[in-house]
């Protein structure tokens, strides 16, 4: 590999080295253009706000406080988003992993009779739906609207991480192994478990991650069914700090401090709702690229 | 008469014997299926059914079956209404500009980052560029409101201070300004993790063609132009066919975000239009029939588009 290298790096030409300038360049800045609003809001957030307001701060923060982080947190409402979107993640993601194996697992087996009218059943929903109204109508006939059930069990299968899912099953985990298995005299859910499952650590590290960044993310179900502001996901009361600008509940607000601190607050805020899923995202890269490729290909 | 119907269960009895014979030894995958294909009917199918109040008077007593028959009525009223025309055109303009400009980019991003030979600067750009597709539409849309607040925003400050913008516009909420955002963030957001698919068809040509190009003497560029494009040509054309089937389809979230009552001349589209009908007008009827006509243009869409998709480049959904 080293000598490979180093033997292109003589045949560089004239034309090459300016090309590859090009490339770096355009690699270099659109990276940059990712990361410097992160840095920003990072930085902000750990700042007086009066800096940022003042155009002061431009990458590194400008008069360190957690002044900021501390107003946060004593908020009564993004506490109670903060704690409901946890909940949502967590029973949401499970569940959705249980739907997903048990969706993708009997469907990835050939020789399983009605295979193929099953996942059109499943696949179907997705060129297809009732749309938004008789989606809406349904739910509340179920009793569903304003319940905490309605942000876990609609959709609890997704399509394009069934359809991963499945085809992982298909490809990557040996028929003869589950085949034996079988012969062996374990169960169907048996050889499941103990021996598929531990098989595809991956694929359900890349489908964990989906799901519970769908879920961290959710917006549009919880302004659909919730109503009540105990239910509500964090996400609902950043779009009304970060977009409608309703200071939720902070006391004075008329005051050039109060609104100082608004005006900073916001991106502590979005440090805060942004770091879990990010954070999930780093520890599951490894399985996560892996993954990623396998679905990539084949689905 | 006797002799088809002999044929027939004939021909039956292996099937249910075949049948049987699967439900013995795979009850319990049959039974890992159940709850999931519940689910489906239940969120899925079950909402088809109420699809038939785009043609009724729907009154919430009467409910879903109960209620009277209006033919098509709401239709009518959606196509001659004074809004149609304008939604239909902020929806495909919407789309059709953002399908220009941001389709492009990950193509480049990905032939670029395969120039990139040192493998832990790859790893790093790639890392820090699929990082914004975890971030919520929420957060995405909000950061561009705080950067571009009158005054305050960074980016307002940069730009005025470059001259090219008044300190006091606000240029989150102007219509001028709504498409260009929508692209740019999306832009933003996706280029790096929409790579994925053409970093991965990249990395499944066959090395010898670089060799043998090299010997020819092609430079870098040249390989890219001649091995690698063309090495990806049937995934771009089947992603730029796919894209022309969801044409029709603006997603509702980032548009419903974006939205403001001055923009909303550009901004409204097809789905924001069934929600602020349907949701907060509580007019479900007619809300229901715009949404049916936006879905079954997109069914016919994705089934041409995919036809299409499997003659050219052999490459389909199903």
């Amino acid at each position: 590999m080293v000598k490979r290298e180093k033997k292109m790096r003589k045949r560089l030409s004239k034309s090459d080295i300016i090309f590859l300038t090009a490339v770096y360049f355009f690699i270099g800045l659109f990276t940059l253009a990712v990361l410097y609003p992160l840095i920003y809001v990072l930085s902000a957030s750990v700042s007086n706000p009066a800096k940022i307001i003042s155009g002061e701060l431009v990458l590194f923060p400008k008069g360190f406080s957690l002044k900021l982080y501390e107003k946060i947190l004593t908020n009564k409402n993004i506490v109670t988003g903060y704690k409901n979107t946890v909940f949502y993640t967590v029973f949401g993601t499970l569940y959705n992993l249980i739907m997903t194996t048990c969706a993708a697992y009997p469907l990835s087996r050939k020789d399983l009779k009605g295979n193929g009218f099953f996942t059109f059943i499943i696949t179907f929903t997705m060129l297809f739906g009732g749309g938004m109204i008789p989606a809406f109508l349904n739910l509340n006939n179920l009793g569903l609207i304003n319940s905490p059930l309605v942000m876990i069990l609609p959709g609890a299968v997704s399509v394009t991480n069934f359809i991963i899912m499945r085809n992982y099953f298909m490809h990557s985990v040996p028929n003869e192994v589950i085949e034996s298995a079988y012969v062996d005299g374990a169960s169907q859910i048996r050889t499941l478990t103990s021996i598929v499952l531990p098989l595809s650590k991956s694929i359900l590290g890349v489908l964990i991650v989906y799901y519970a960044v769908g879920h961290w993310n959710a917006y549009f179900s919880a302004m659909m069914y919730l109503q009540d502001d105990s239910l509500m996901p964090l996400q609902i009361f950043l779009r009304r700090i970060l977009l409608l600008n309703s200071m939720e509940g902070m006391t004075g607000g008329s005051s050039l401090e109060d609104q100082l601190l608004f005006e900073g607050m916001r991106y502590a805020l979005i440090v805060v709702a942004v770091v879990p899923m990010l954070a999930l995202y780093m520890i599951m890269q490894k399985s996560f690229r892996k993954g990623i490729m396998i679905g990539a290909i084949k689905g | 008469m006797q002799k088809v119907k002999s044929k027939r269960l004939a021909s039956a009895i292996p099937c249910l014997k075949a049948w049987r014979k699967s439900i013995r030894k795979h009850w319990q995958l049959y039974l890992l299926l159940i709850p999931v294909l519940a689910s489906f009917i239940i969120f899925n199918y079950i909402p088809m059914a109420g699809i038939q109040i785009a043609f009724k008077d729907f009154t919430l007593k009467d409910g879903i079956w109960g209620s009277e028959w209006i033919g098509f009525y709401h239709f009518e009223r959606f196509f001659t209404g004074y809004k149609f025309m304008t939604i239909l055109k902020n929806t495909l303009l919407l789309s059709v500009t953002h399908m220009i400009f941001t389709f492009p980019f990950p193509i480049i991003f990905a032939l670029a980052l395969n120039e990139l030979r040192n493998a832990r600067a790859k790893s790093m750009v790639q890392t820090i560029t699929f990082a914004p597709h975890f971030i919520s539409t929420v957060v995405i849309v909000g950061m561009m409101t705080a950067f571009l607040q009158p005054d305050t925003g960074i980016i307002n400050i940069a730009l005025t201070n470059l001259g090219v913008l008044d300190a006091d516009t606000y240029v989150s909420r102007l219509p001028q300004f709504f498409r260009p955002l929508y692209i740019m963030s999306s832009i933003w957001t996706n280029m790096g993790w929409s790579s994925i698919i053409y970093i991965s068809a990249i990395s499944a040509i066959d090395p010898q063609l670089y060799e043998a190009t090299e010997i020819d003497g092609a430079g870098r560029f040249k390989q890219v132009w001649h091995v690698t494009l063309p090495g990806i040509r049937p995934v771009i054309i089947t992603l730029l066919i796919l894209n022309f089937g969801s044409i029709m389809s603006v997603g509702f979230e980032k548009v419903y975000l974006m939205q403001t009552s001055i923009n909303m001349d550009v901004s409204e589209v097809i789905s924001t239009y069934v929600y602020e009908r349907g949701i907060t007008a509580r007019q479900f009827d007619f809300a229901t029939a715009v949404g049916l006509f936006n879905s079954i243009i997109n069914l016919i869409m994705i089934v041409i588009v995919n036809k299409i998709a499997k003659k050219v480049s052999e490459v389909s959904l199903w």
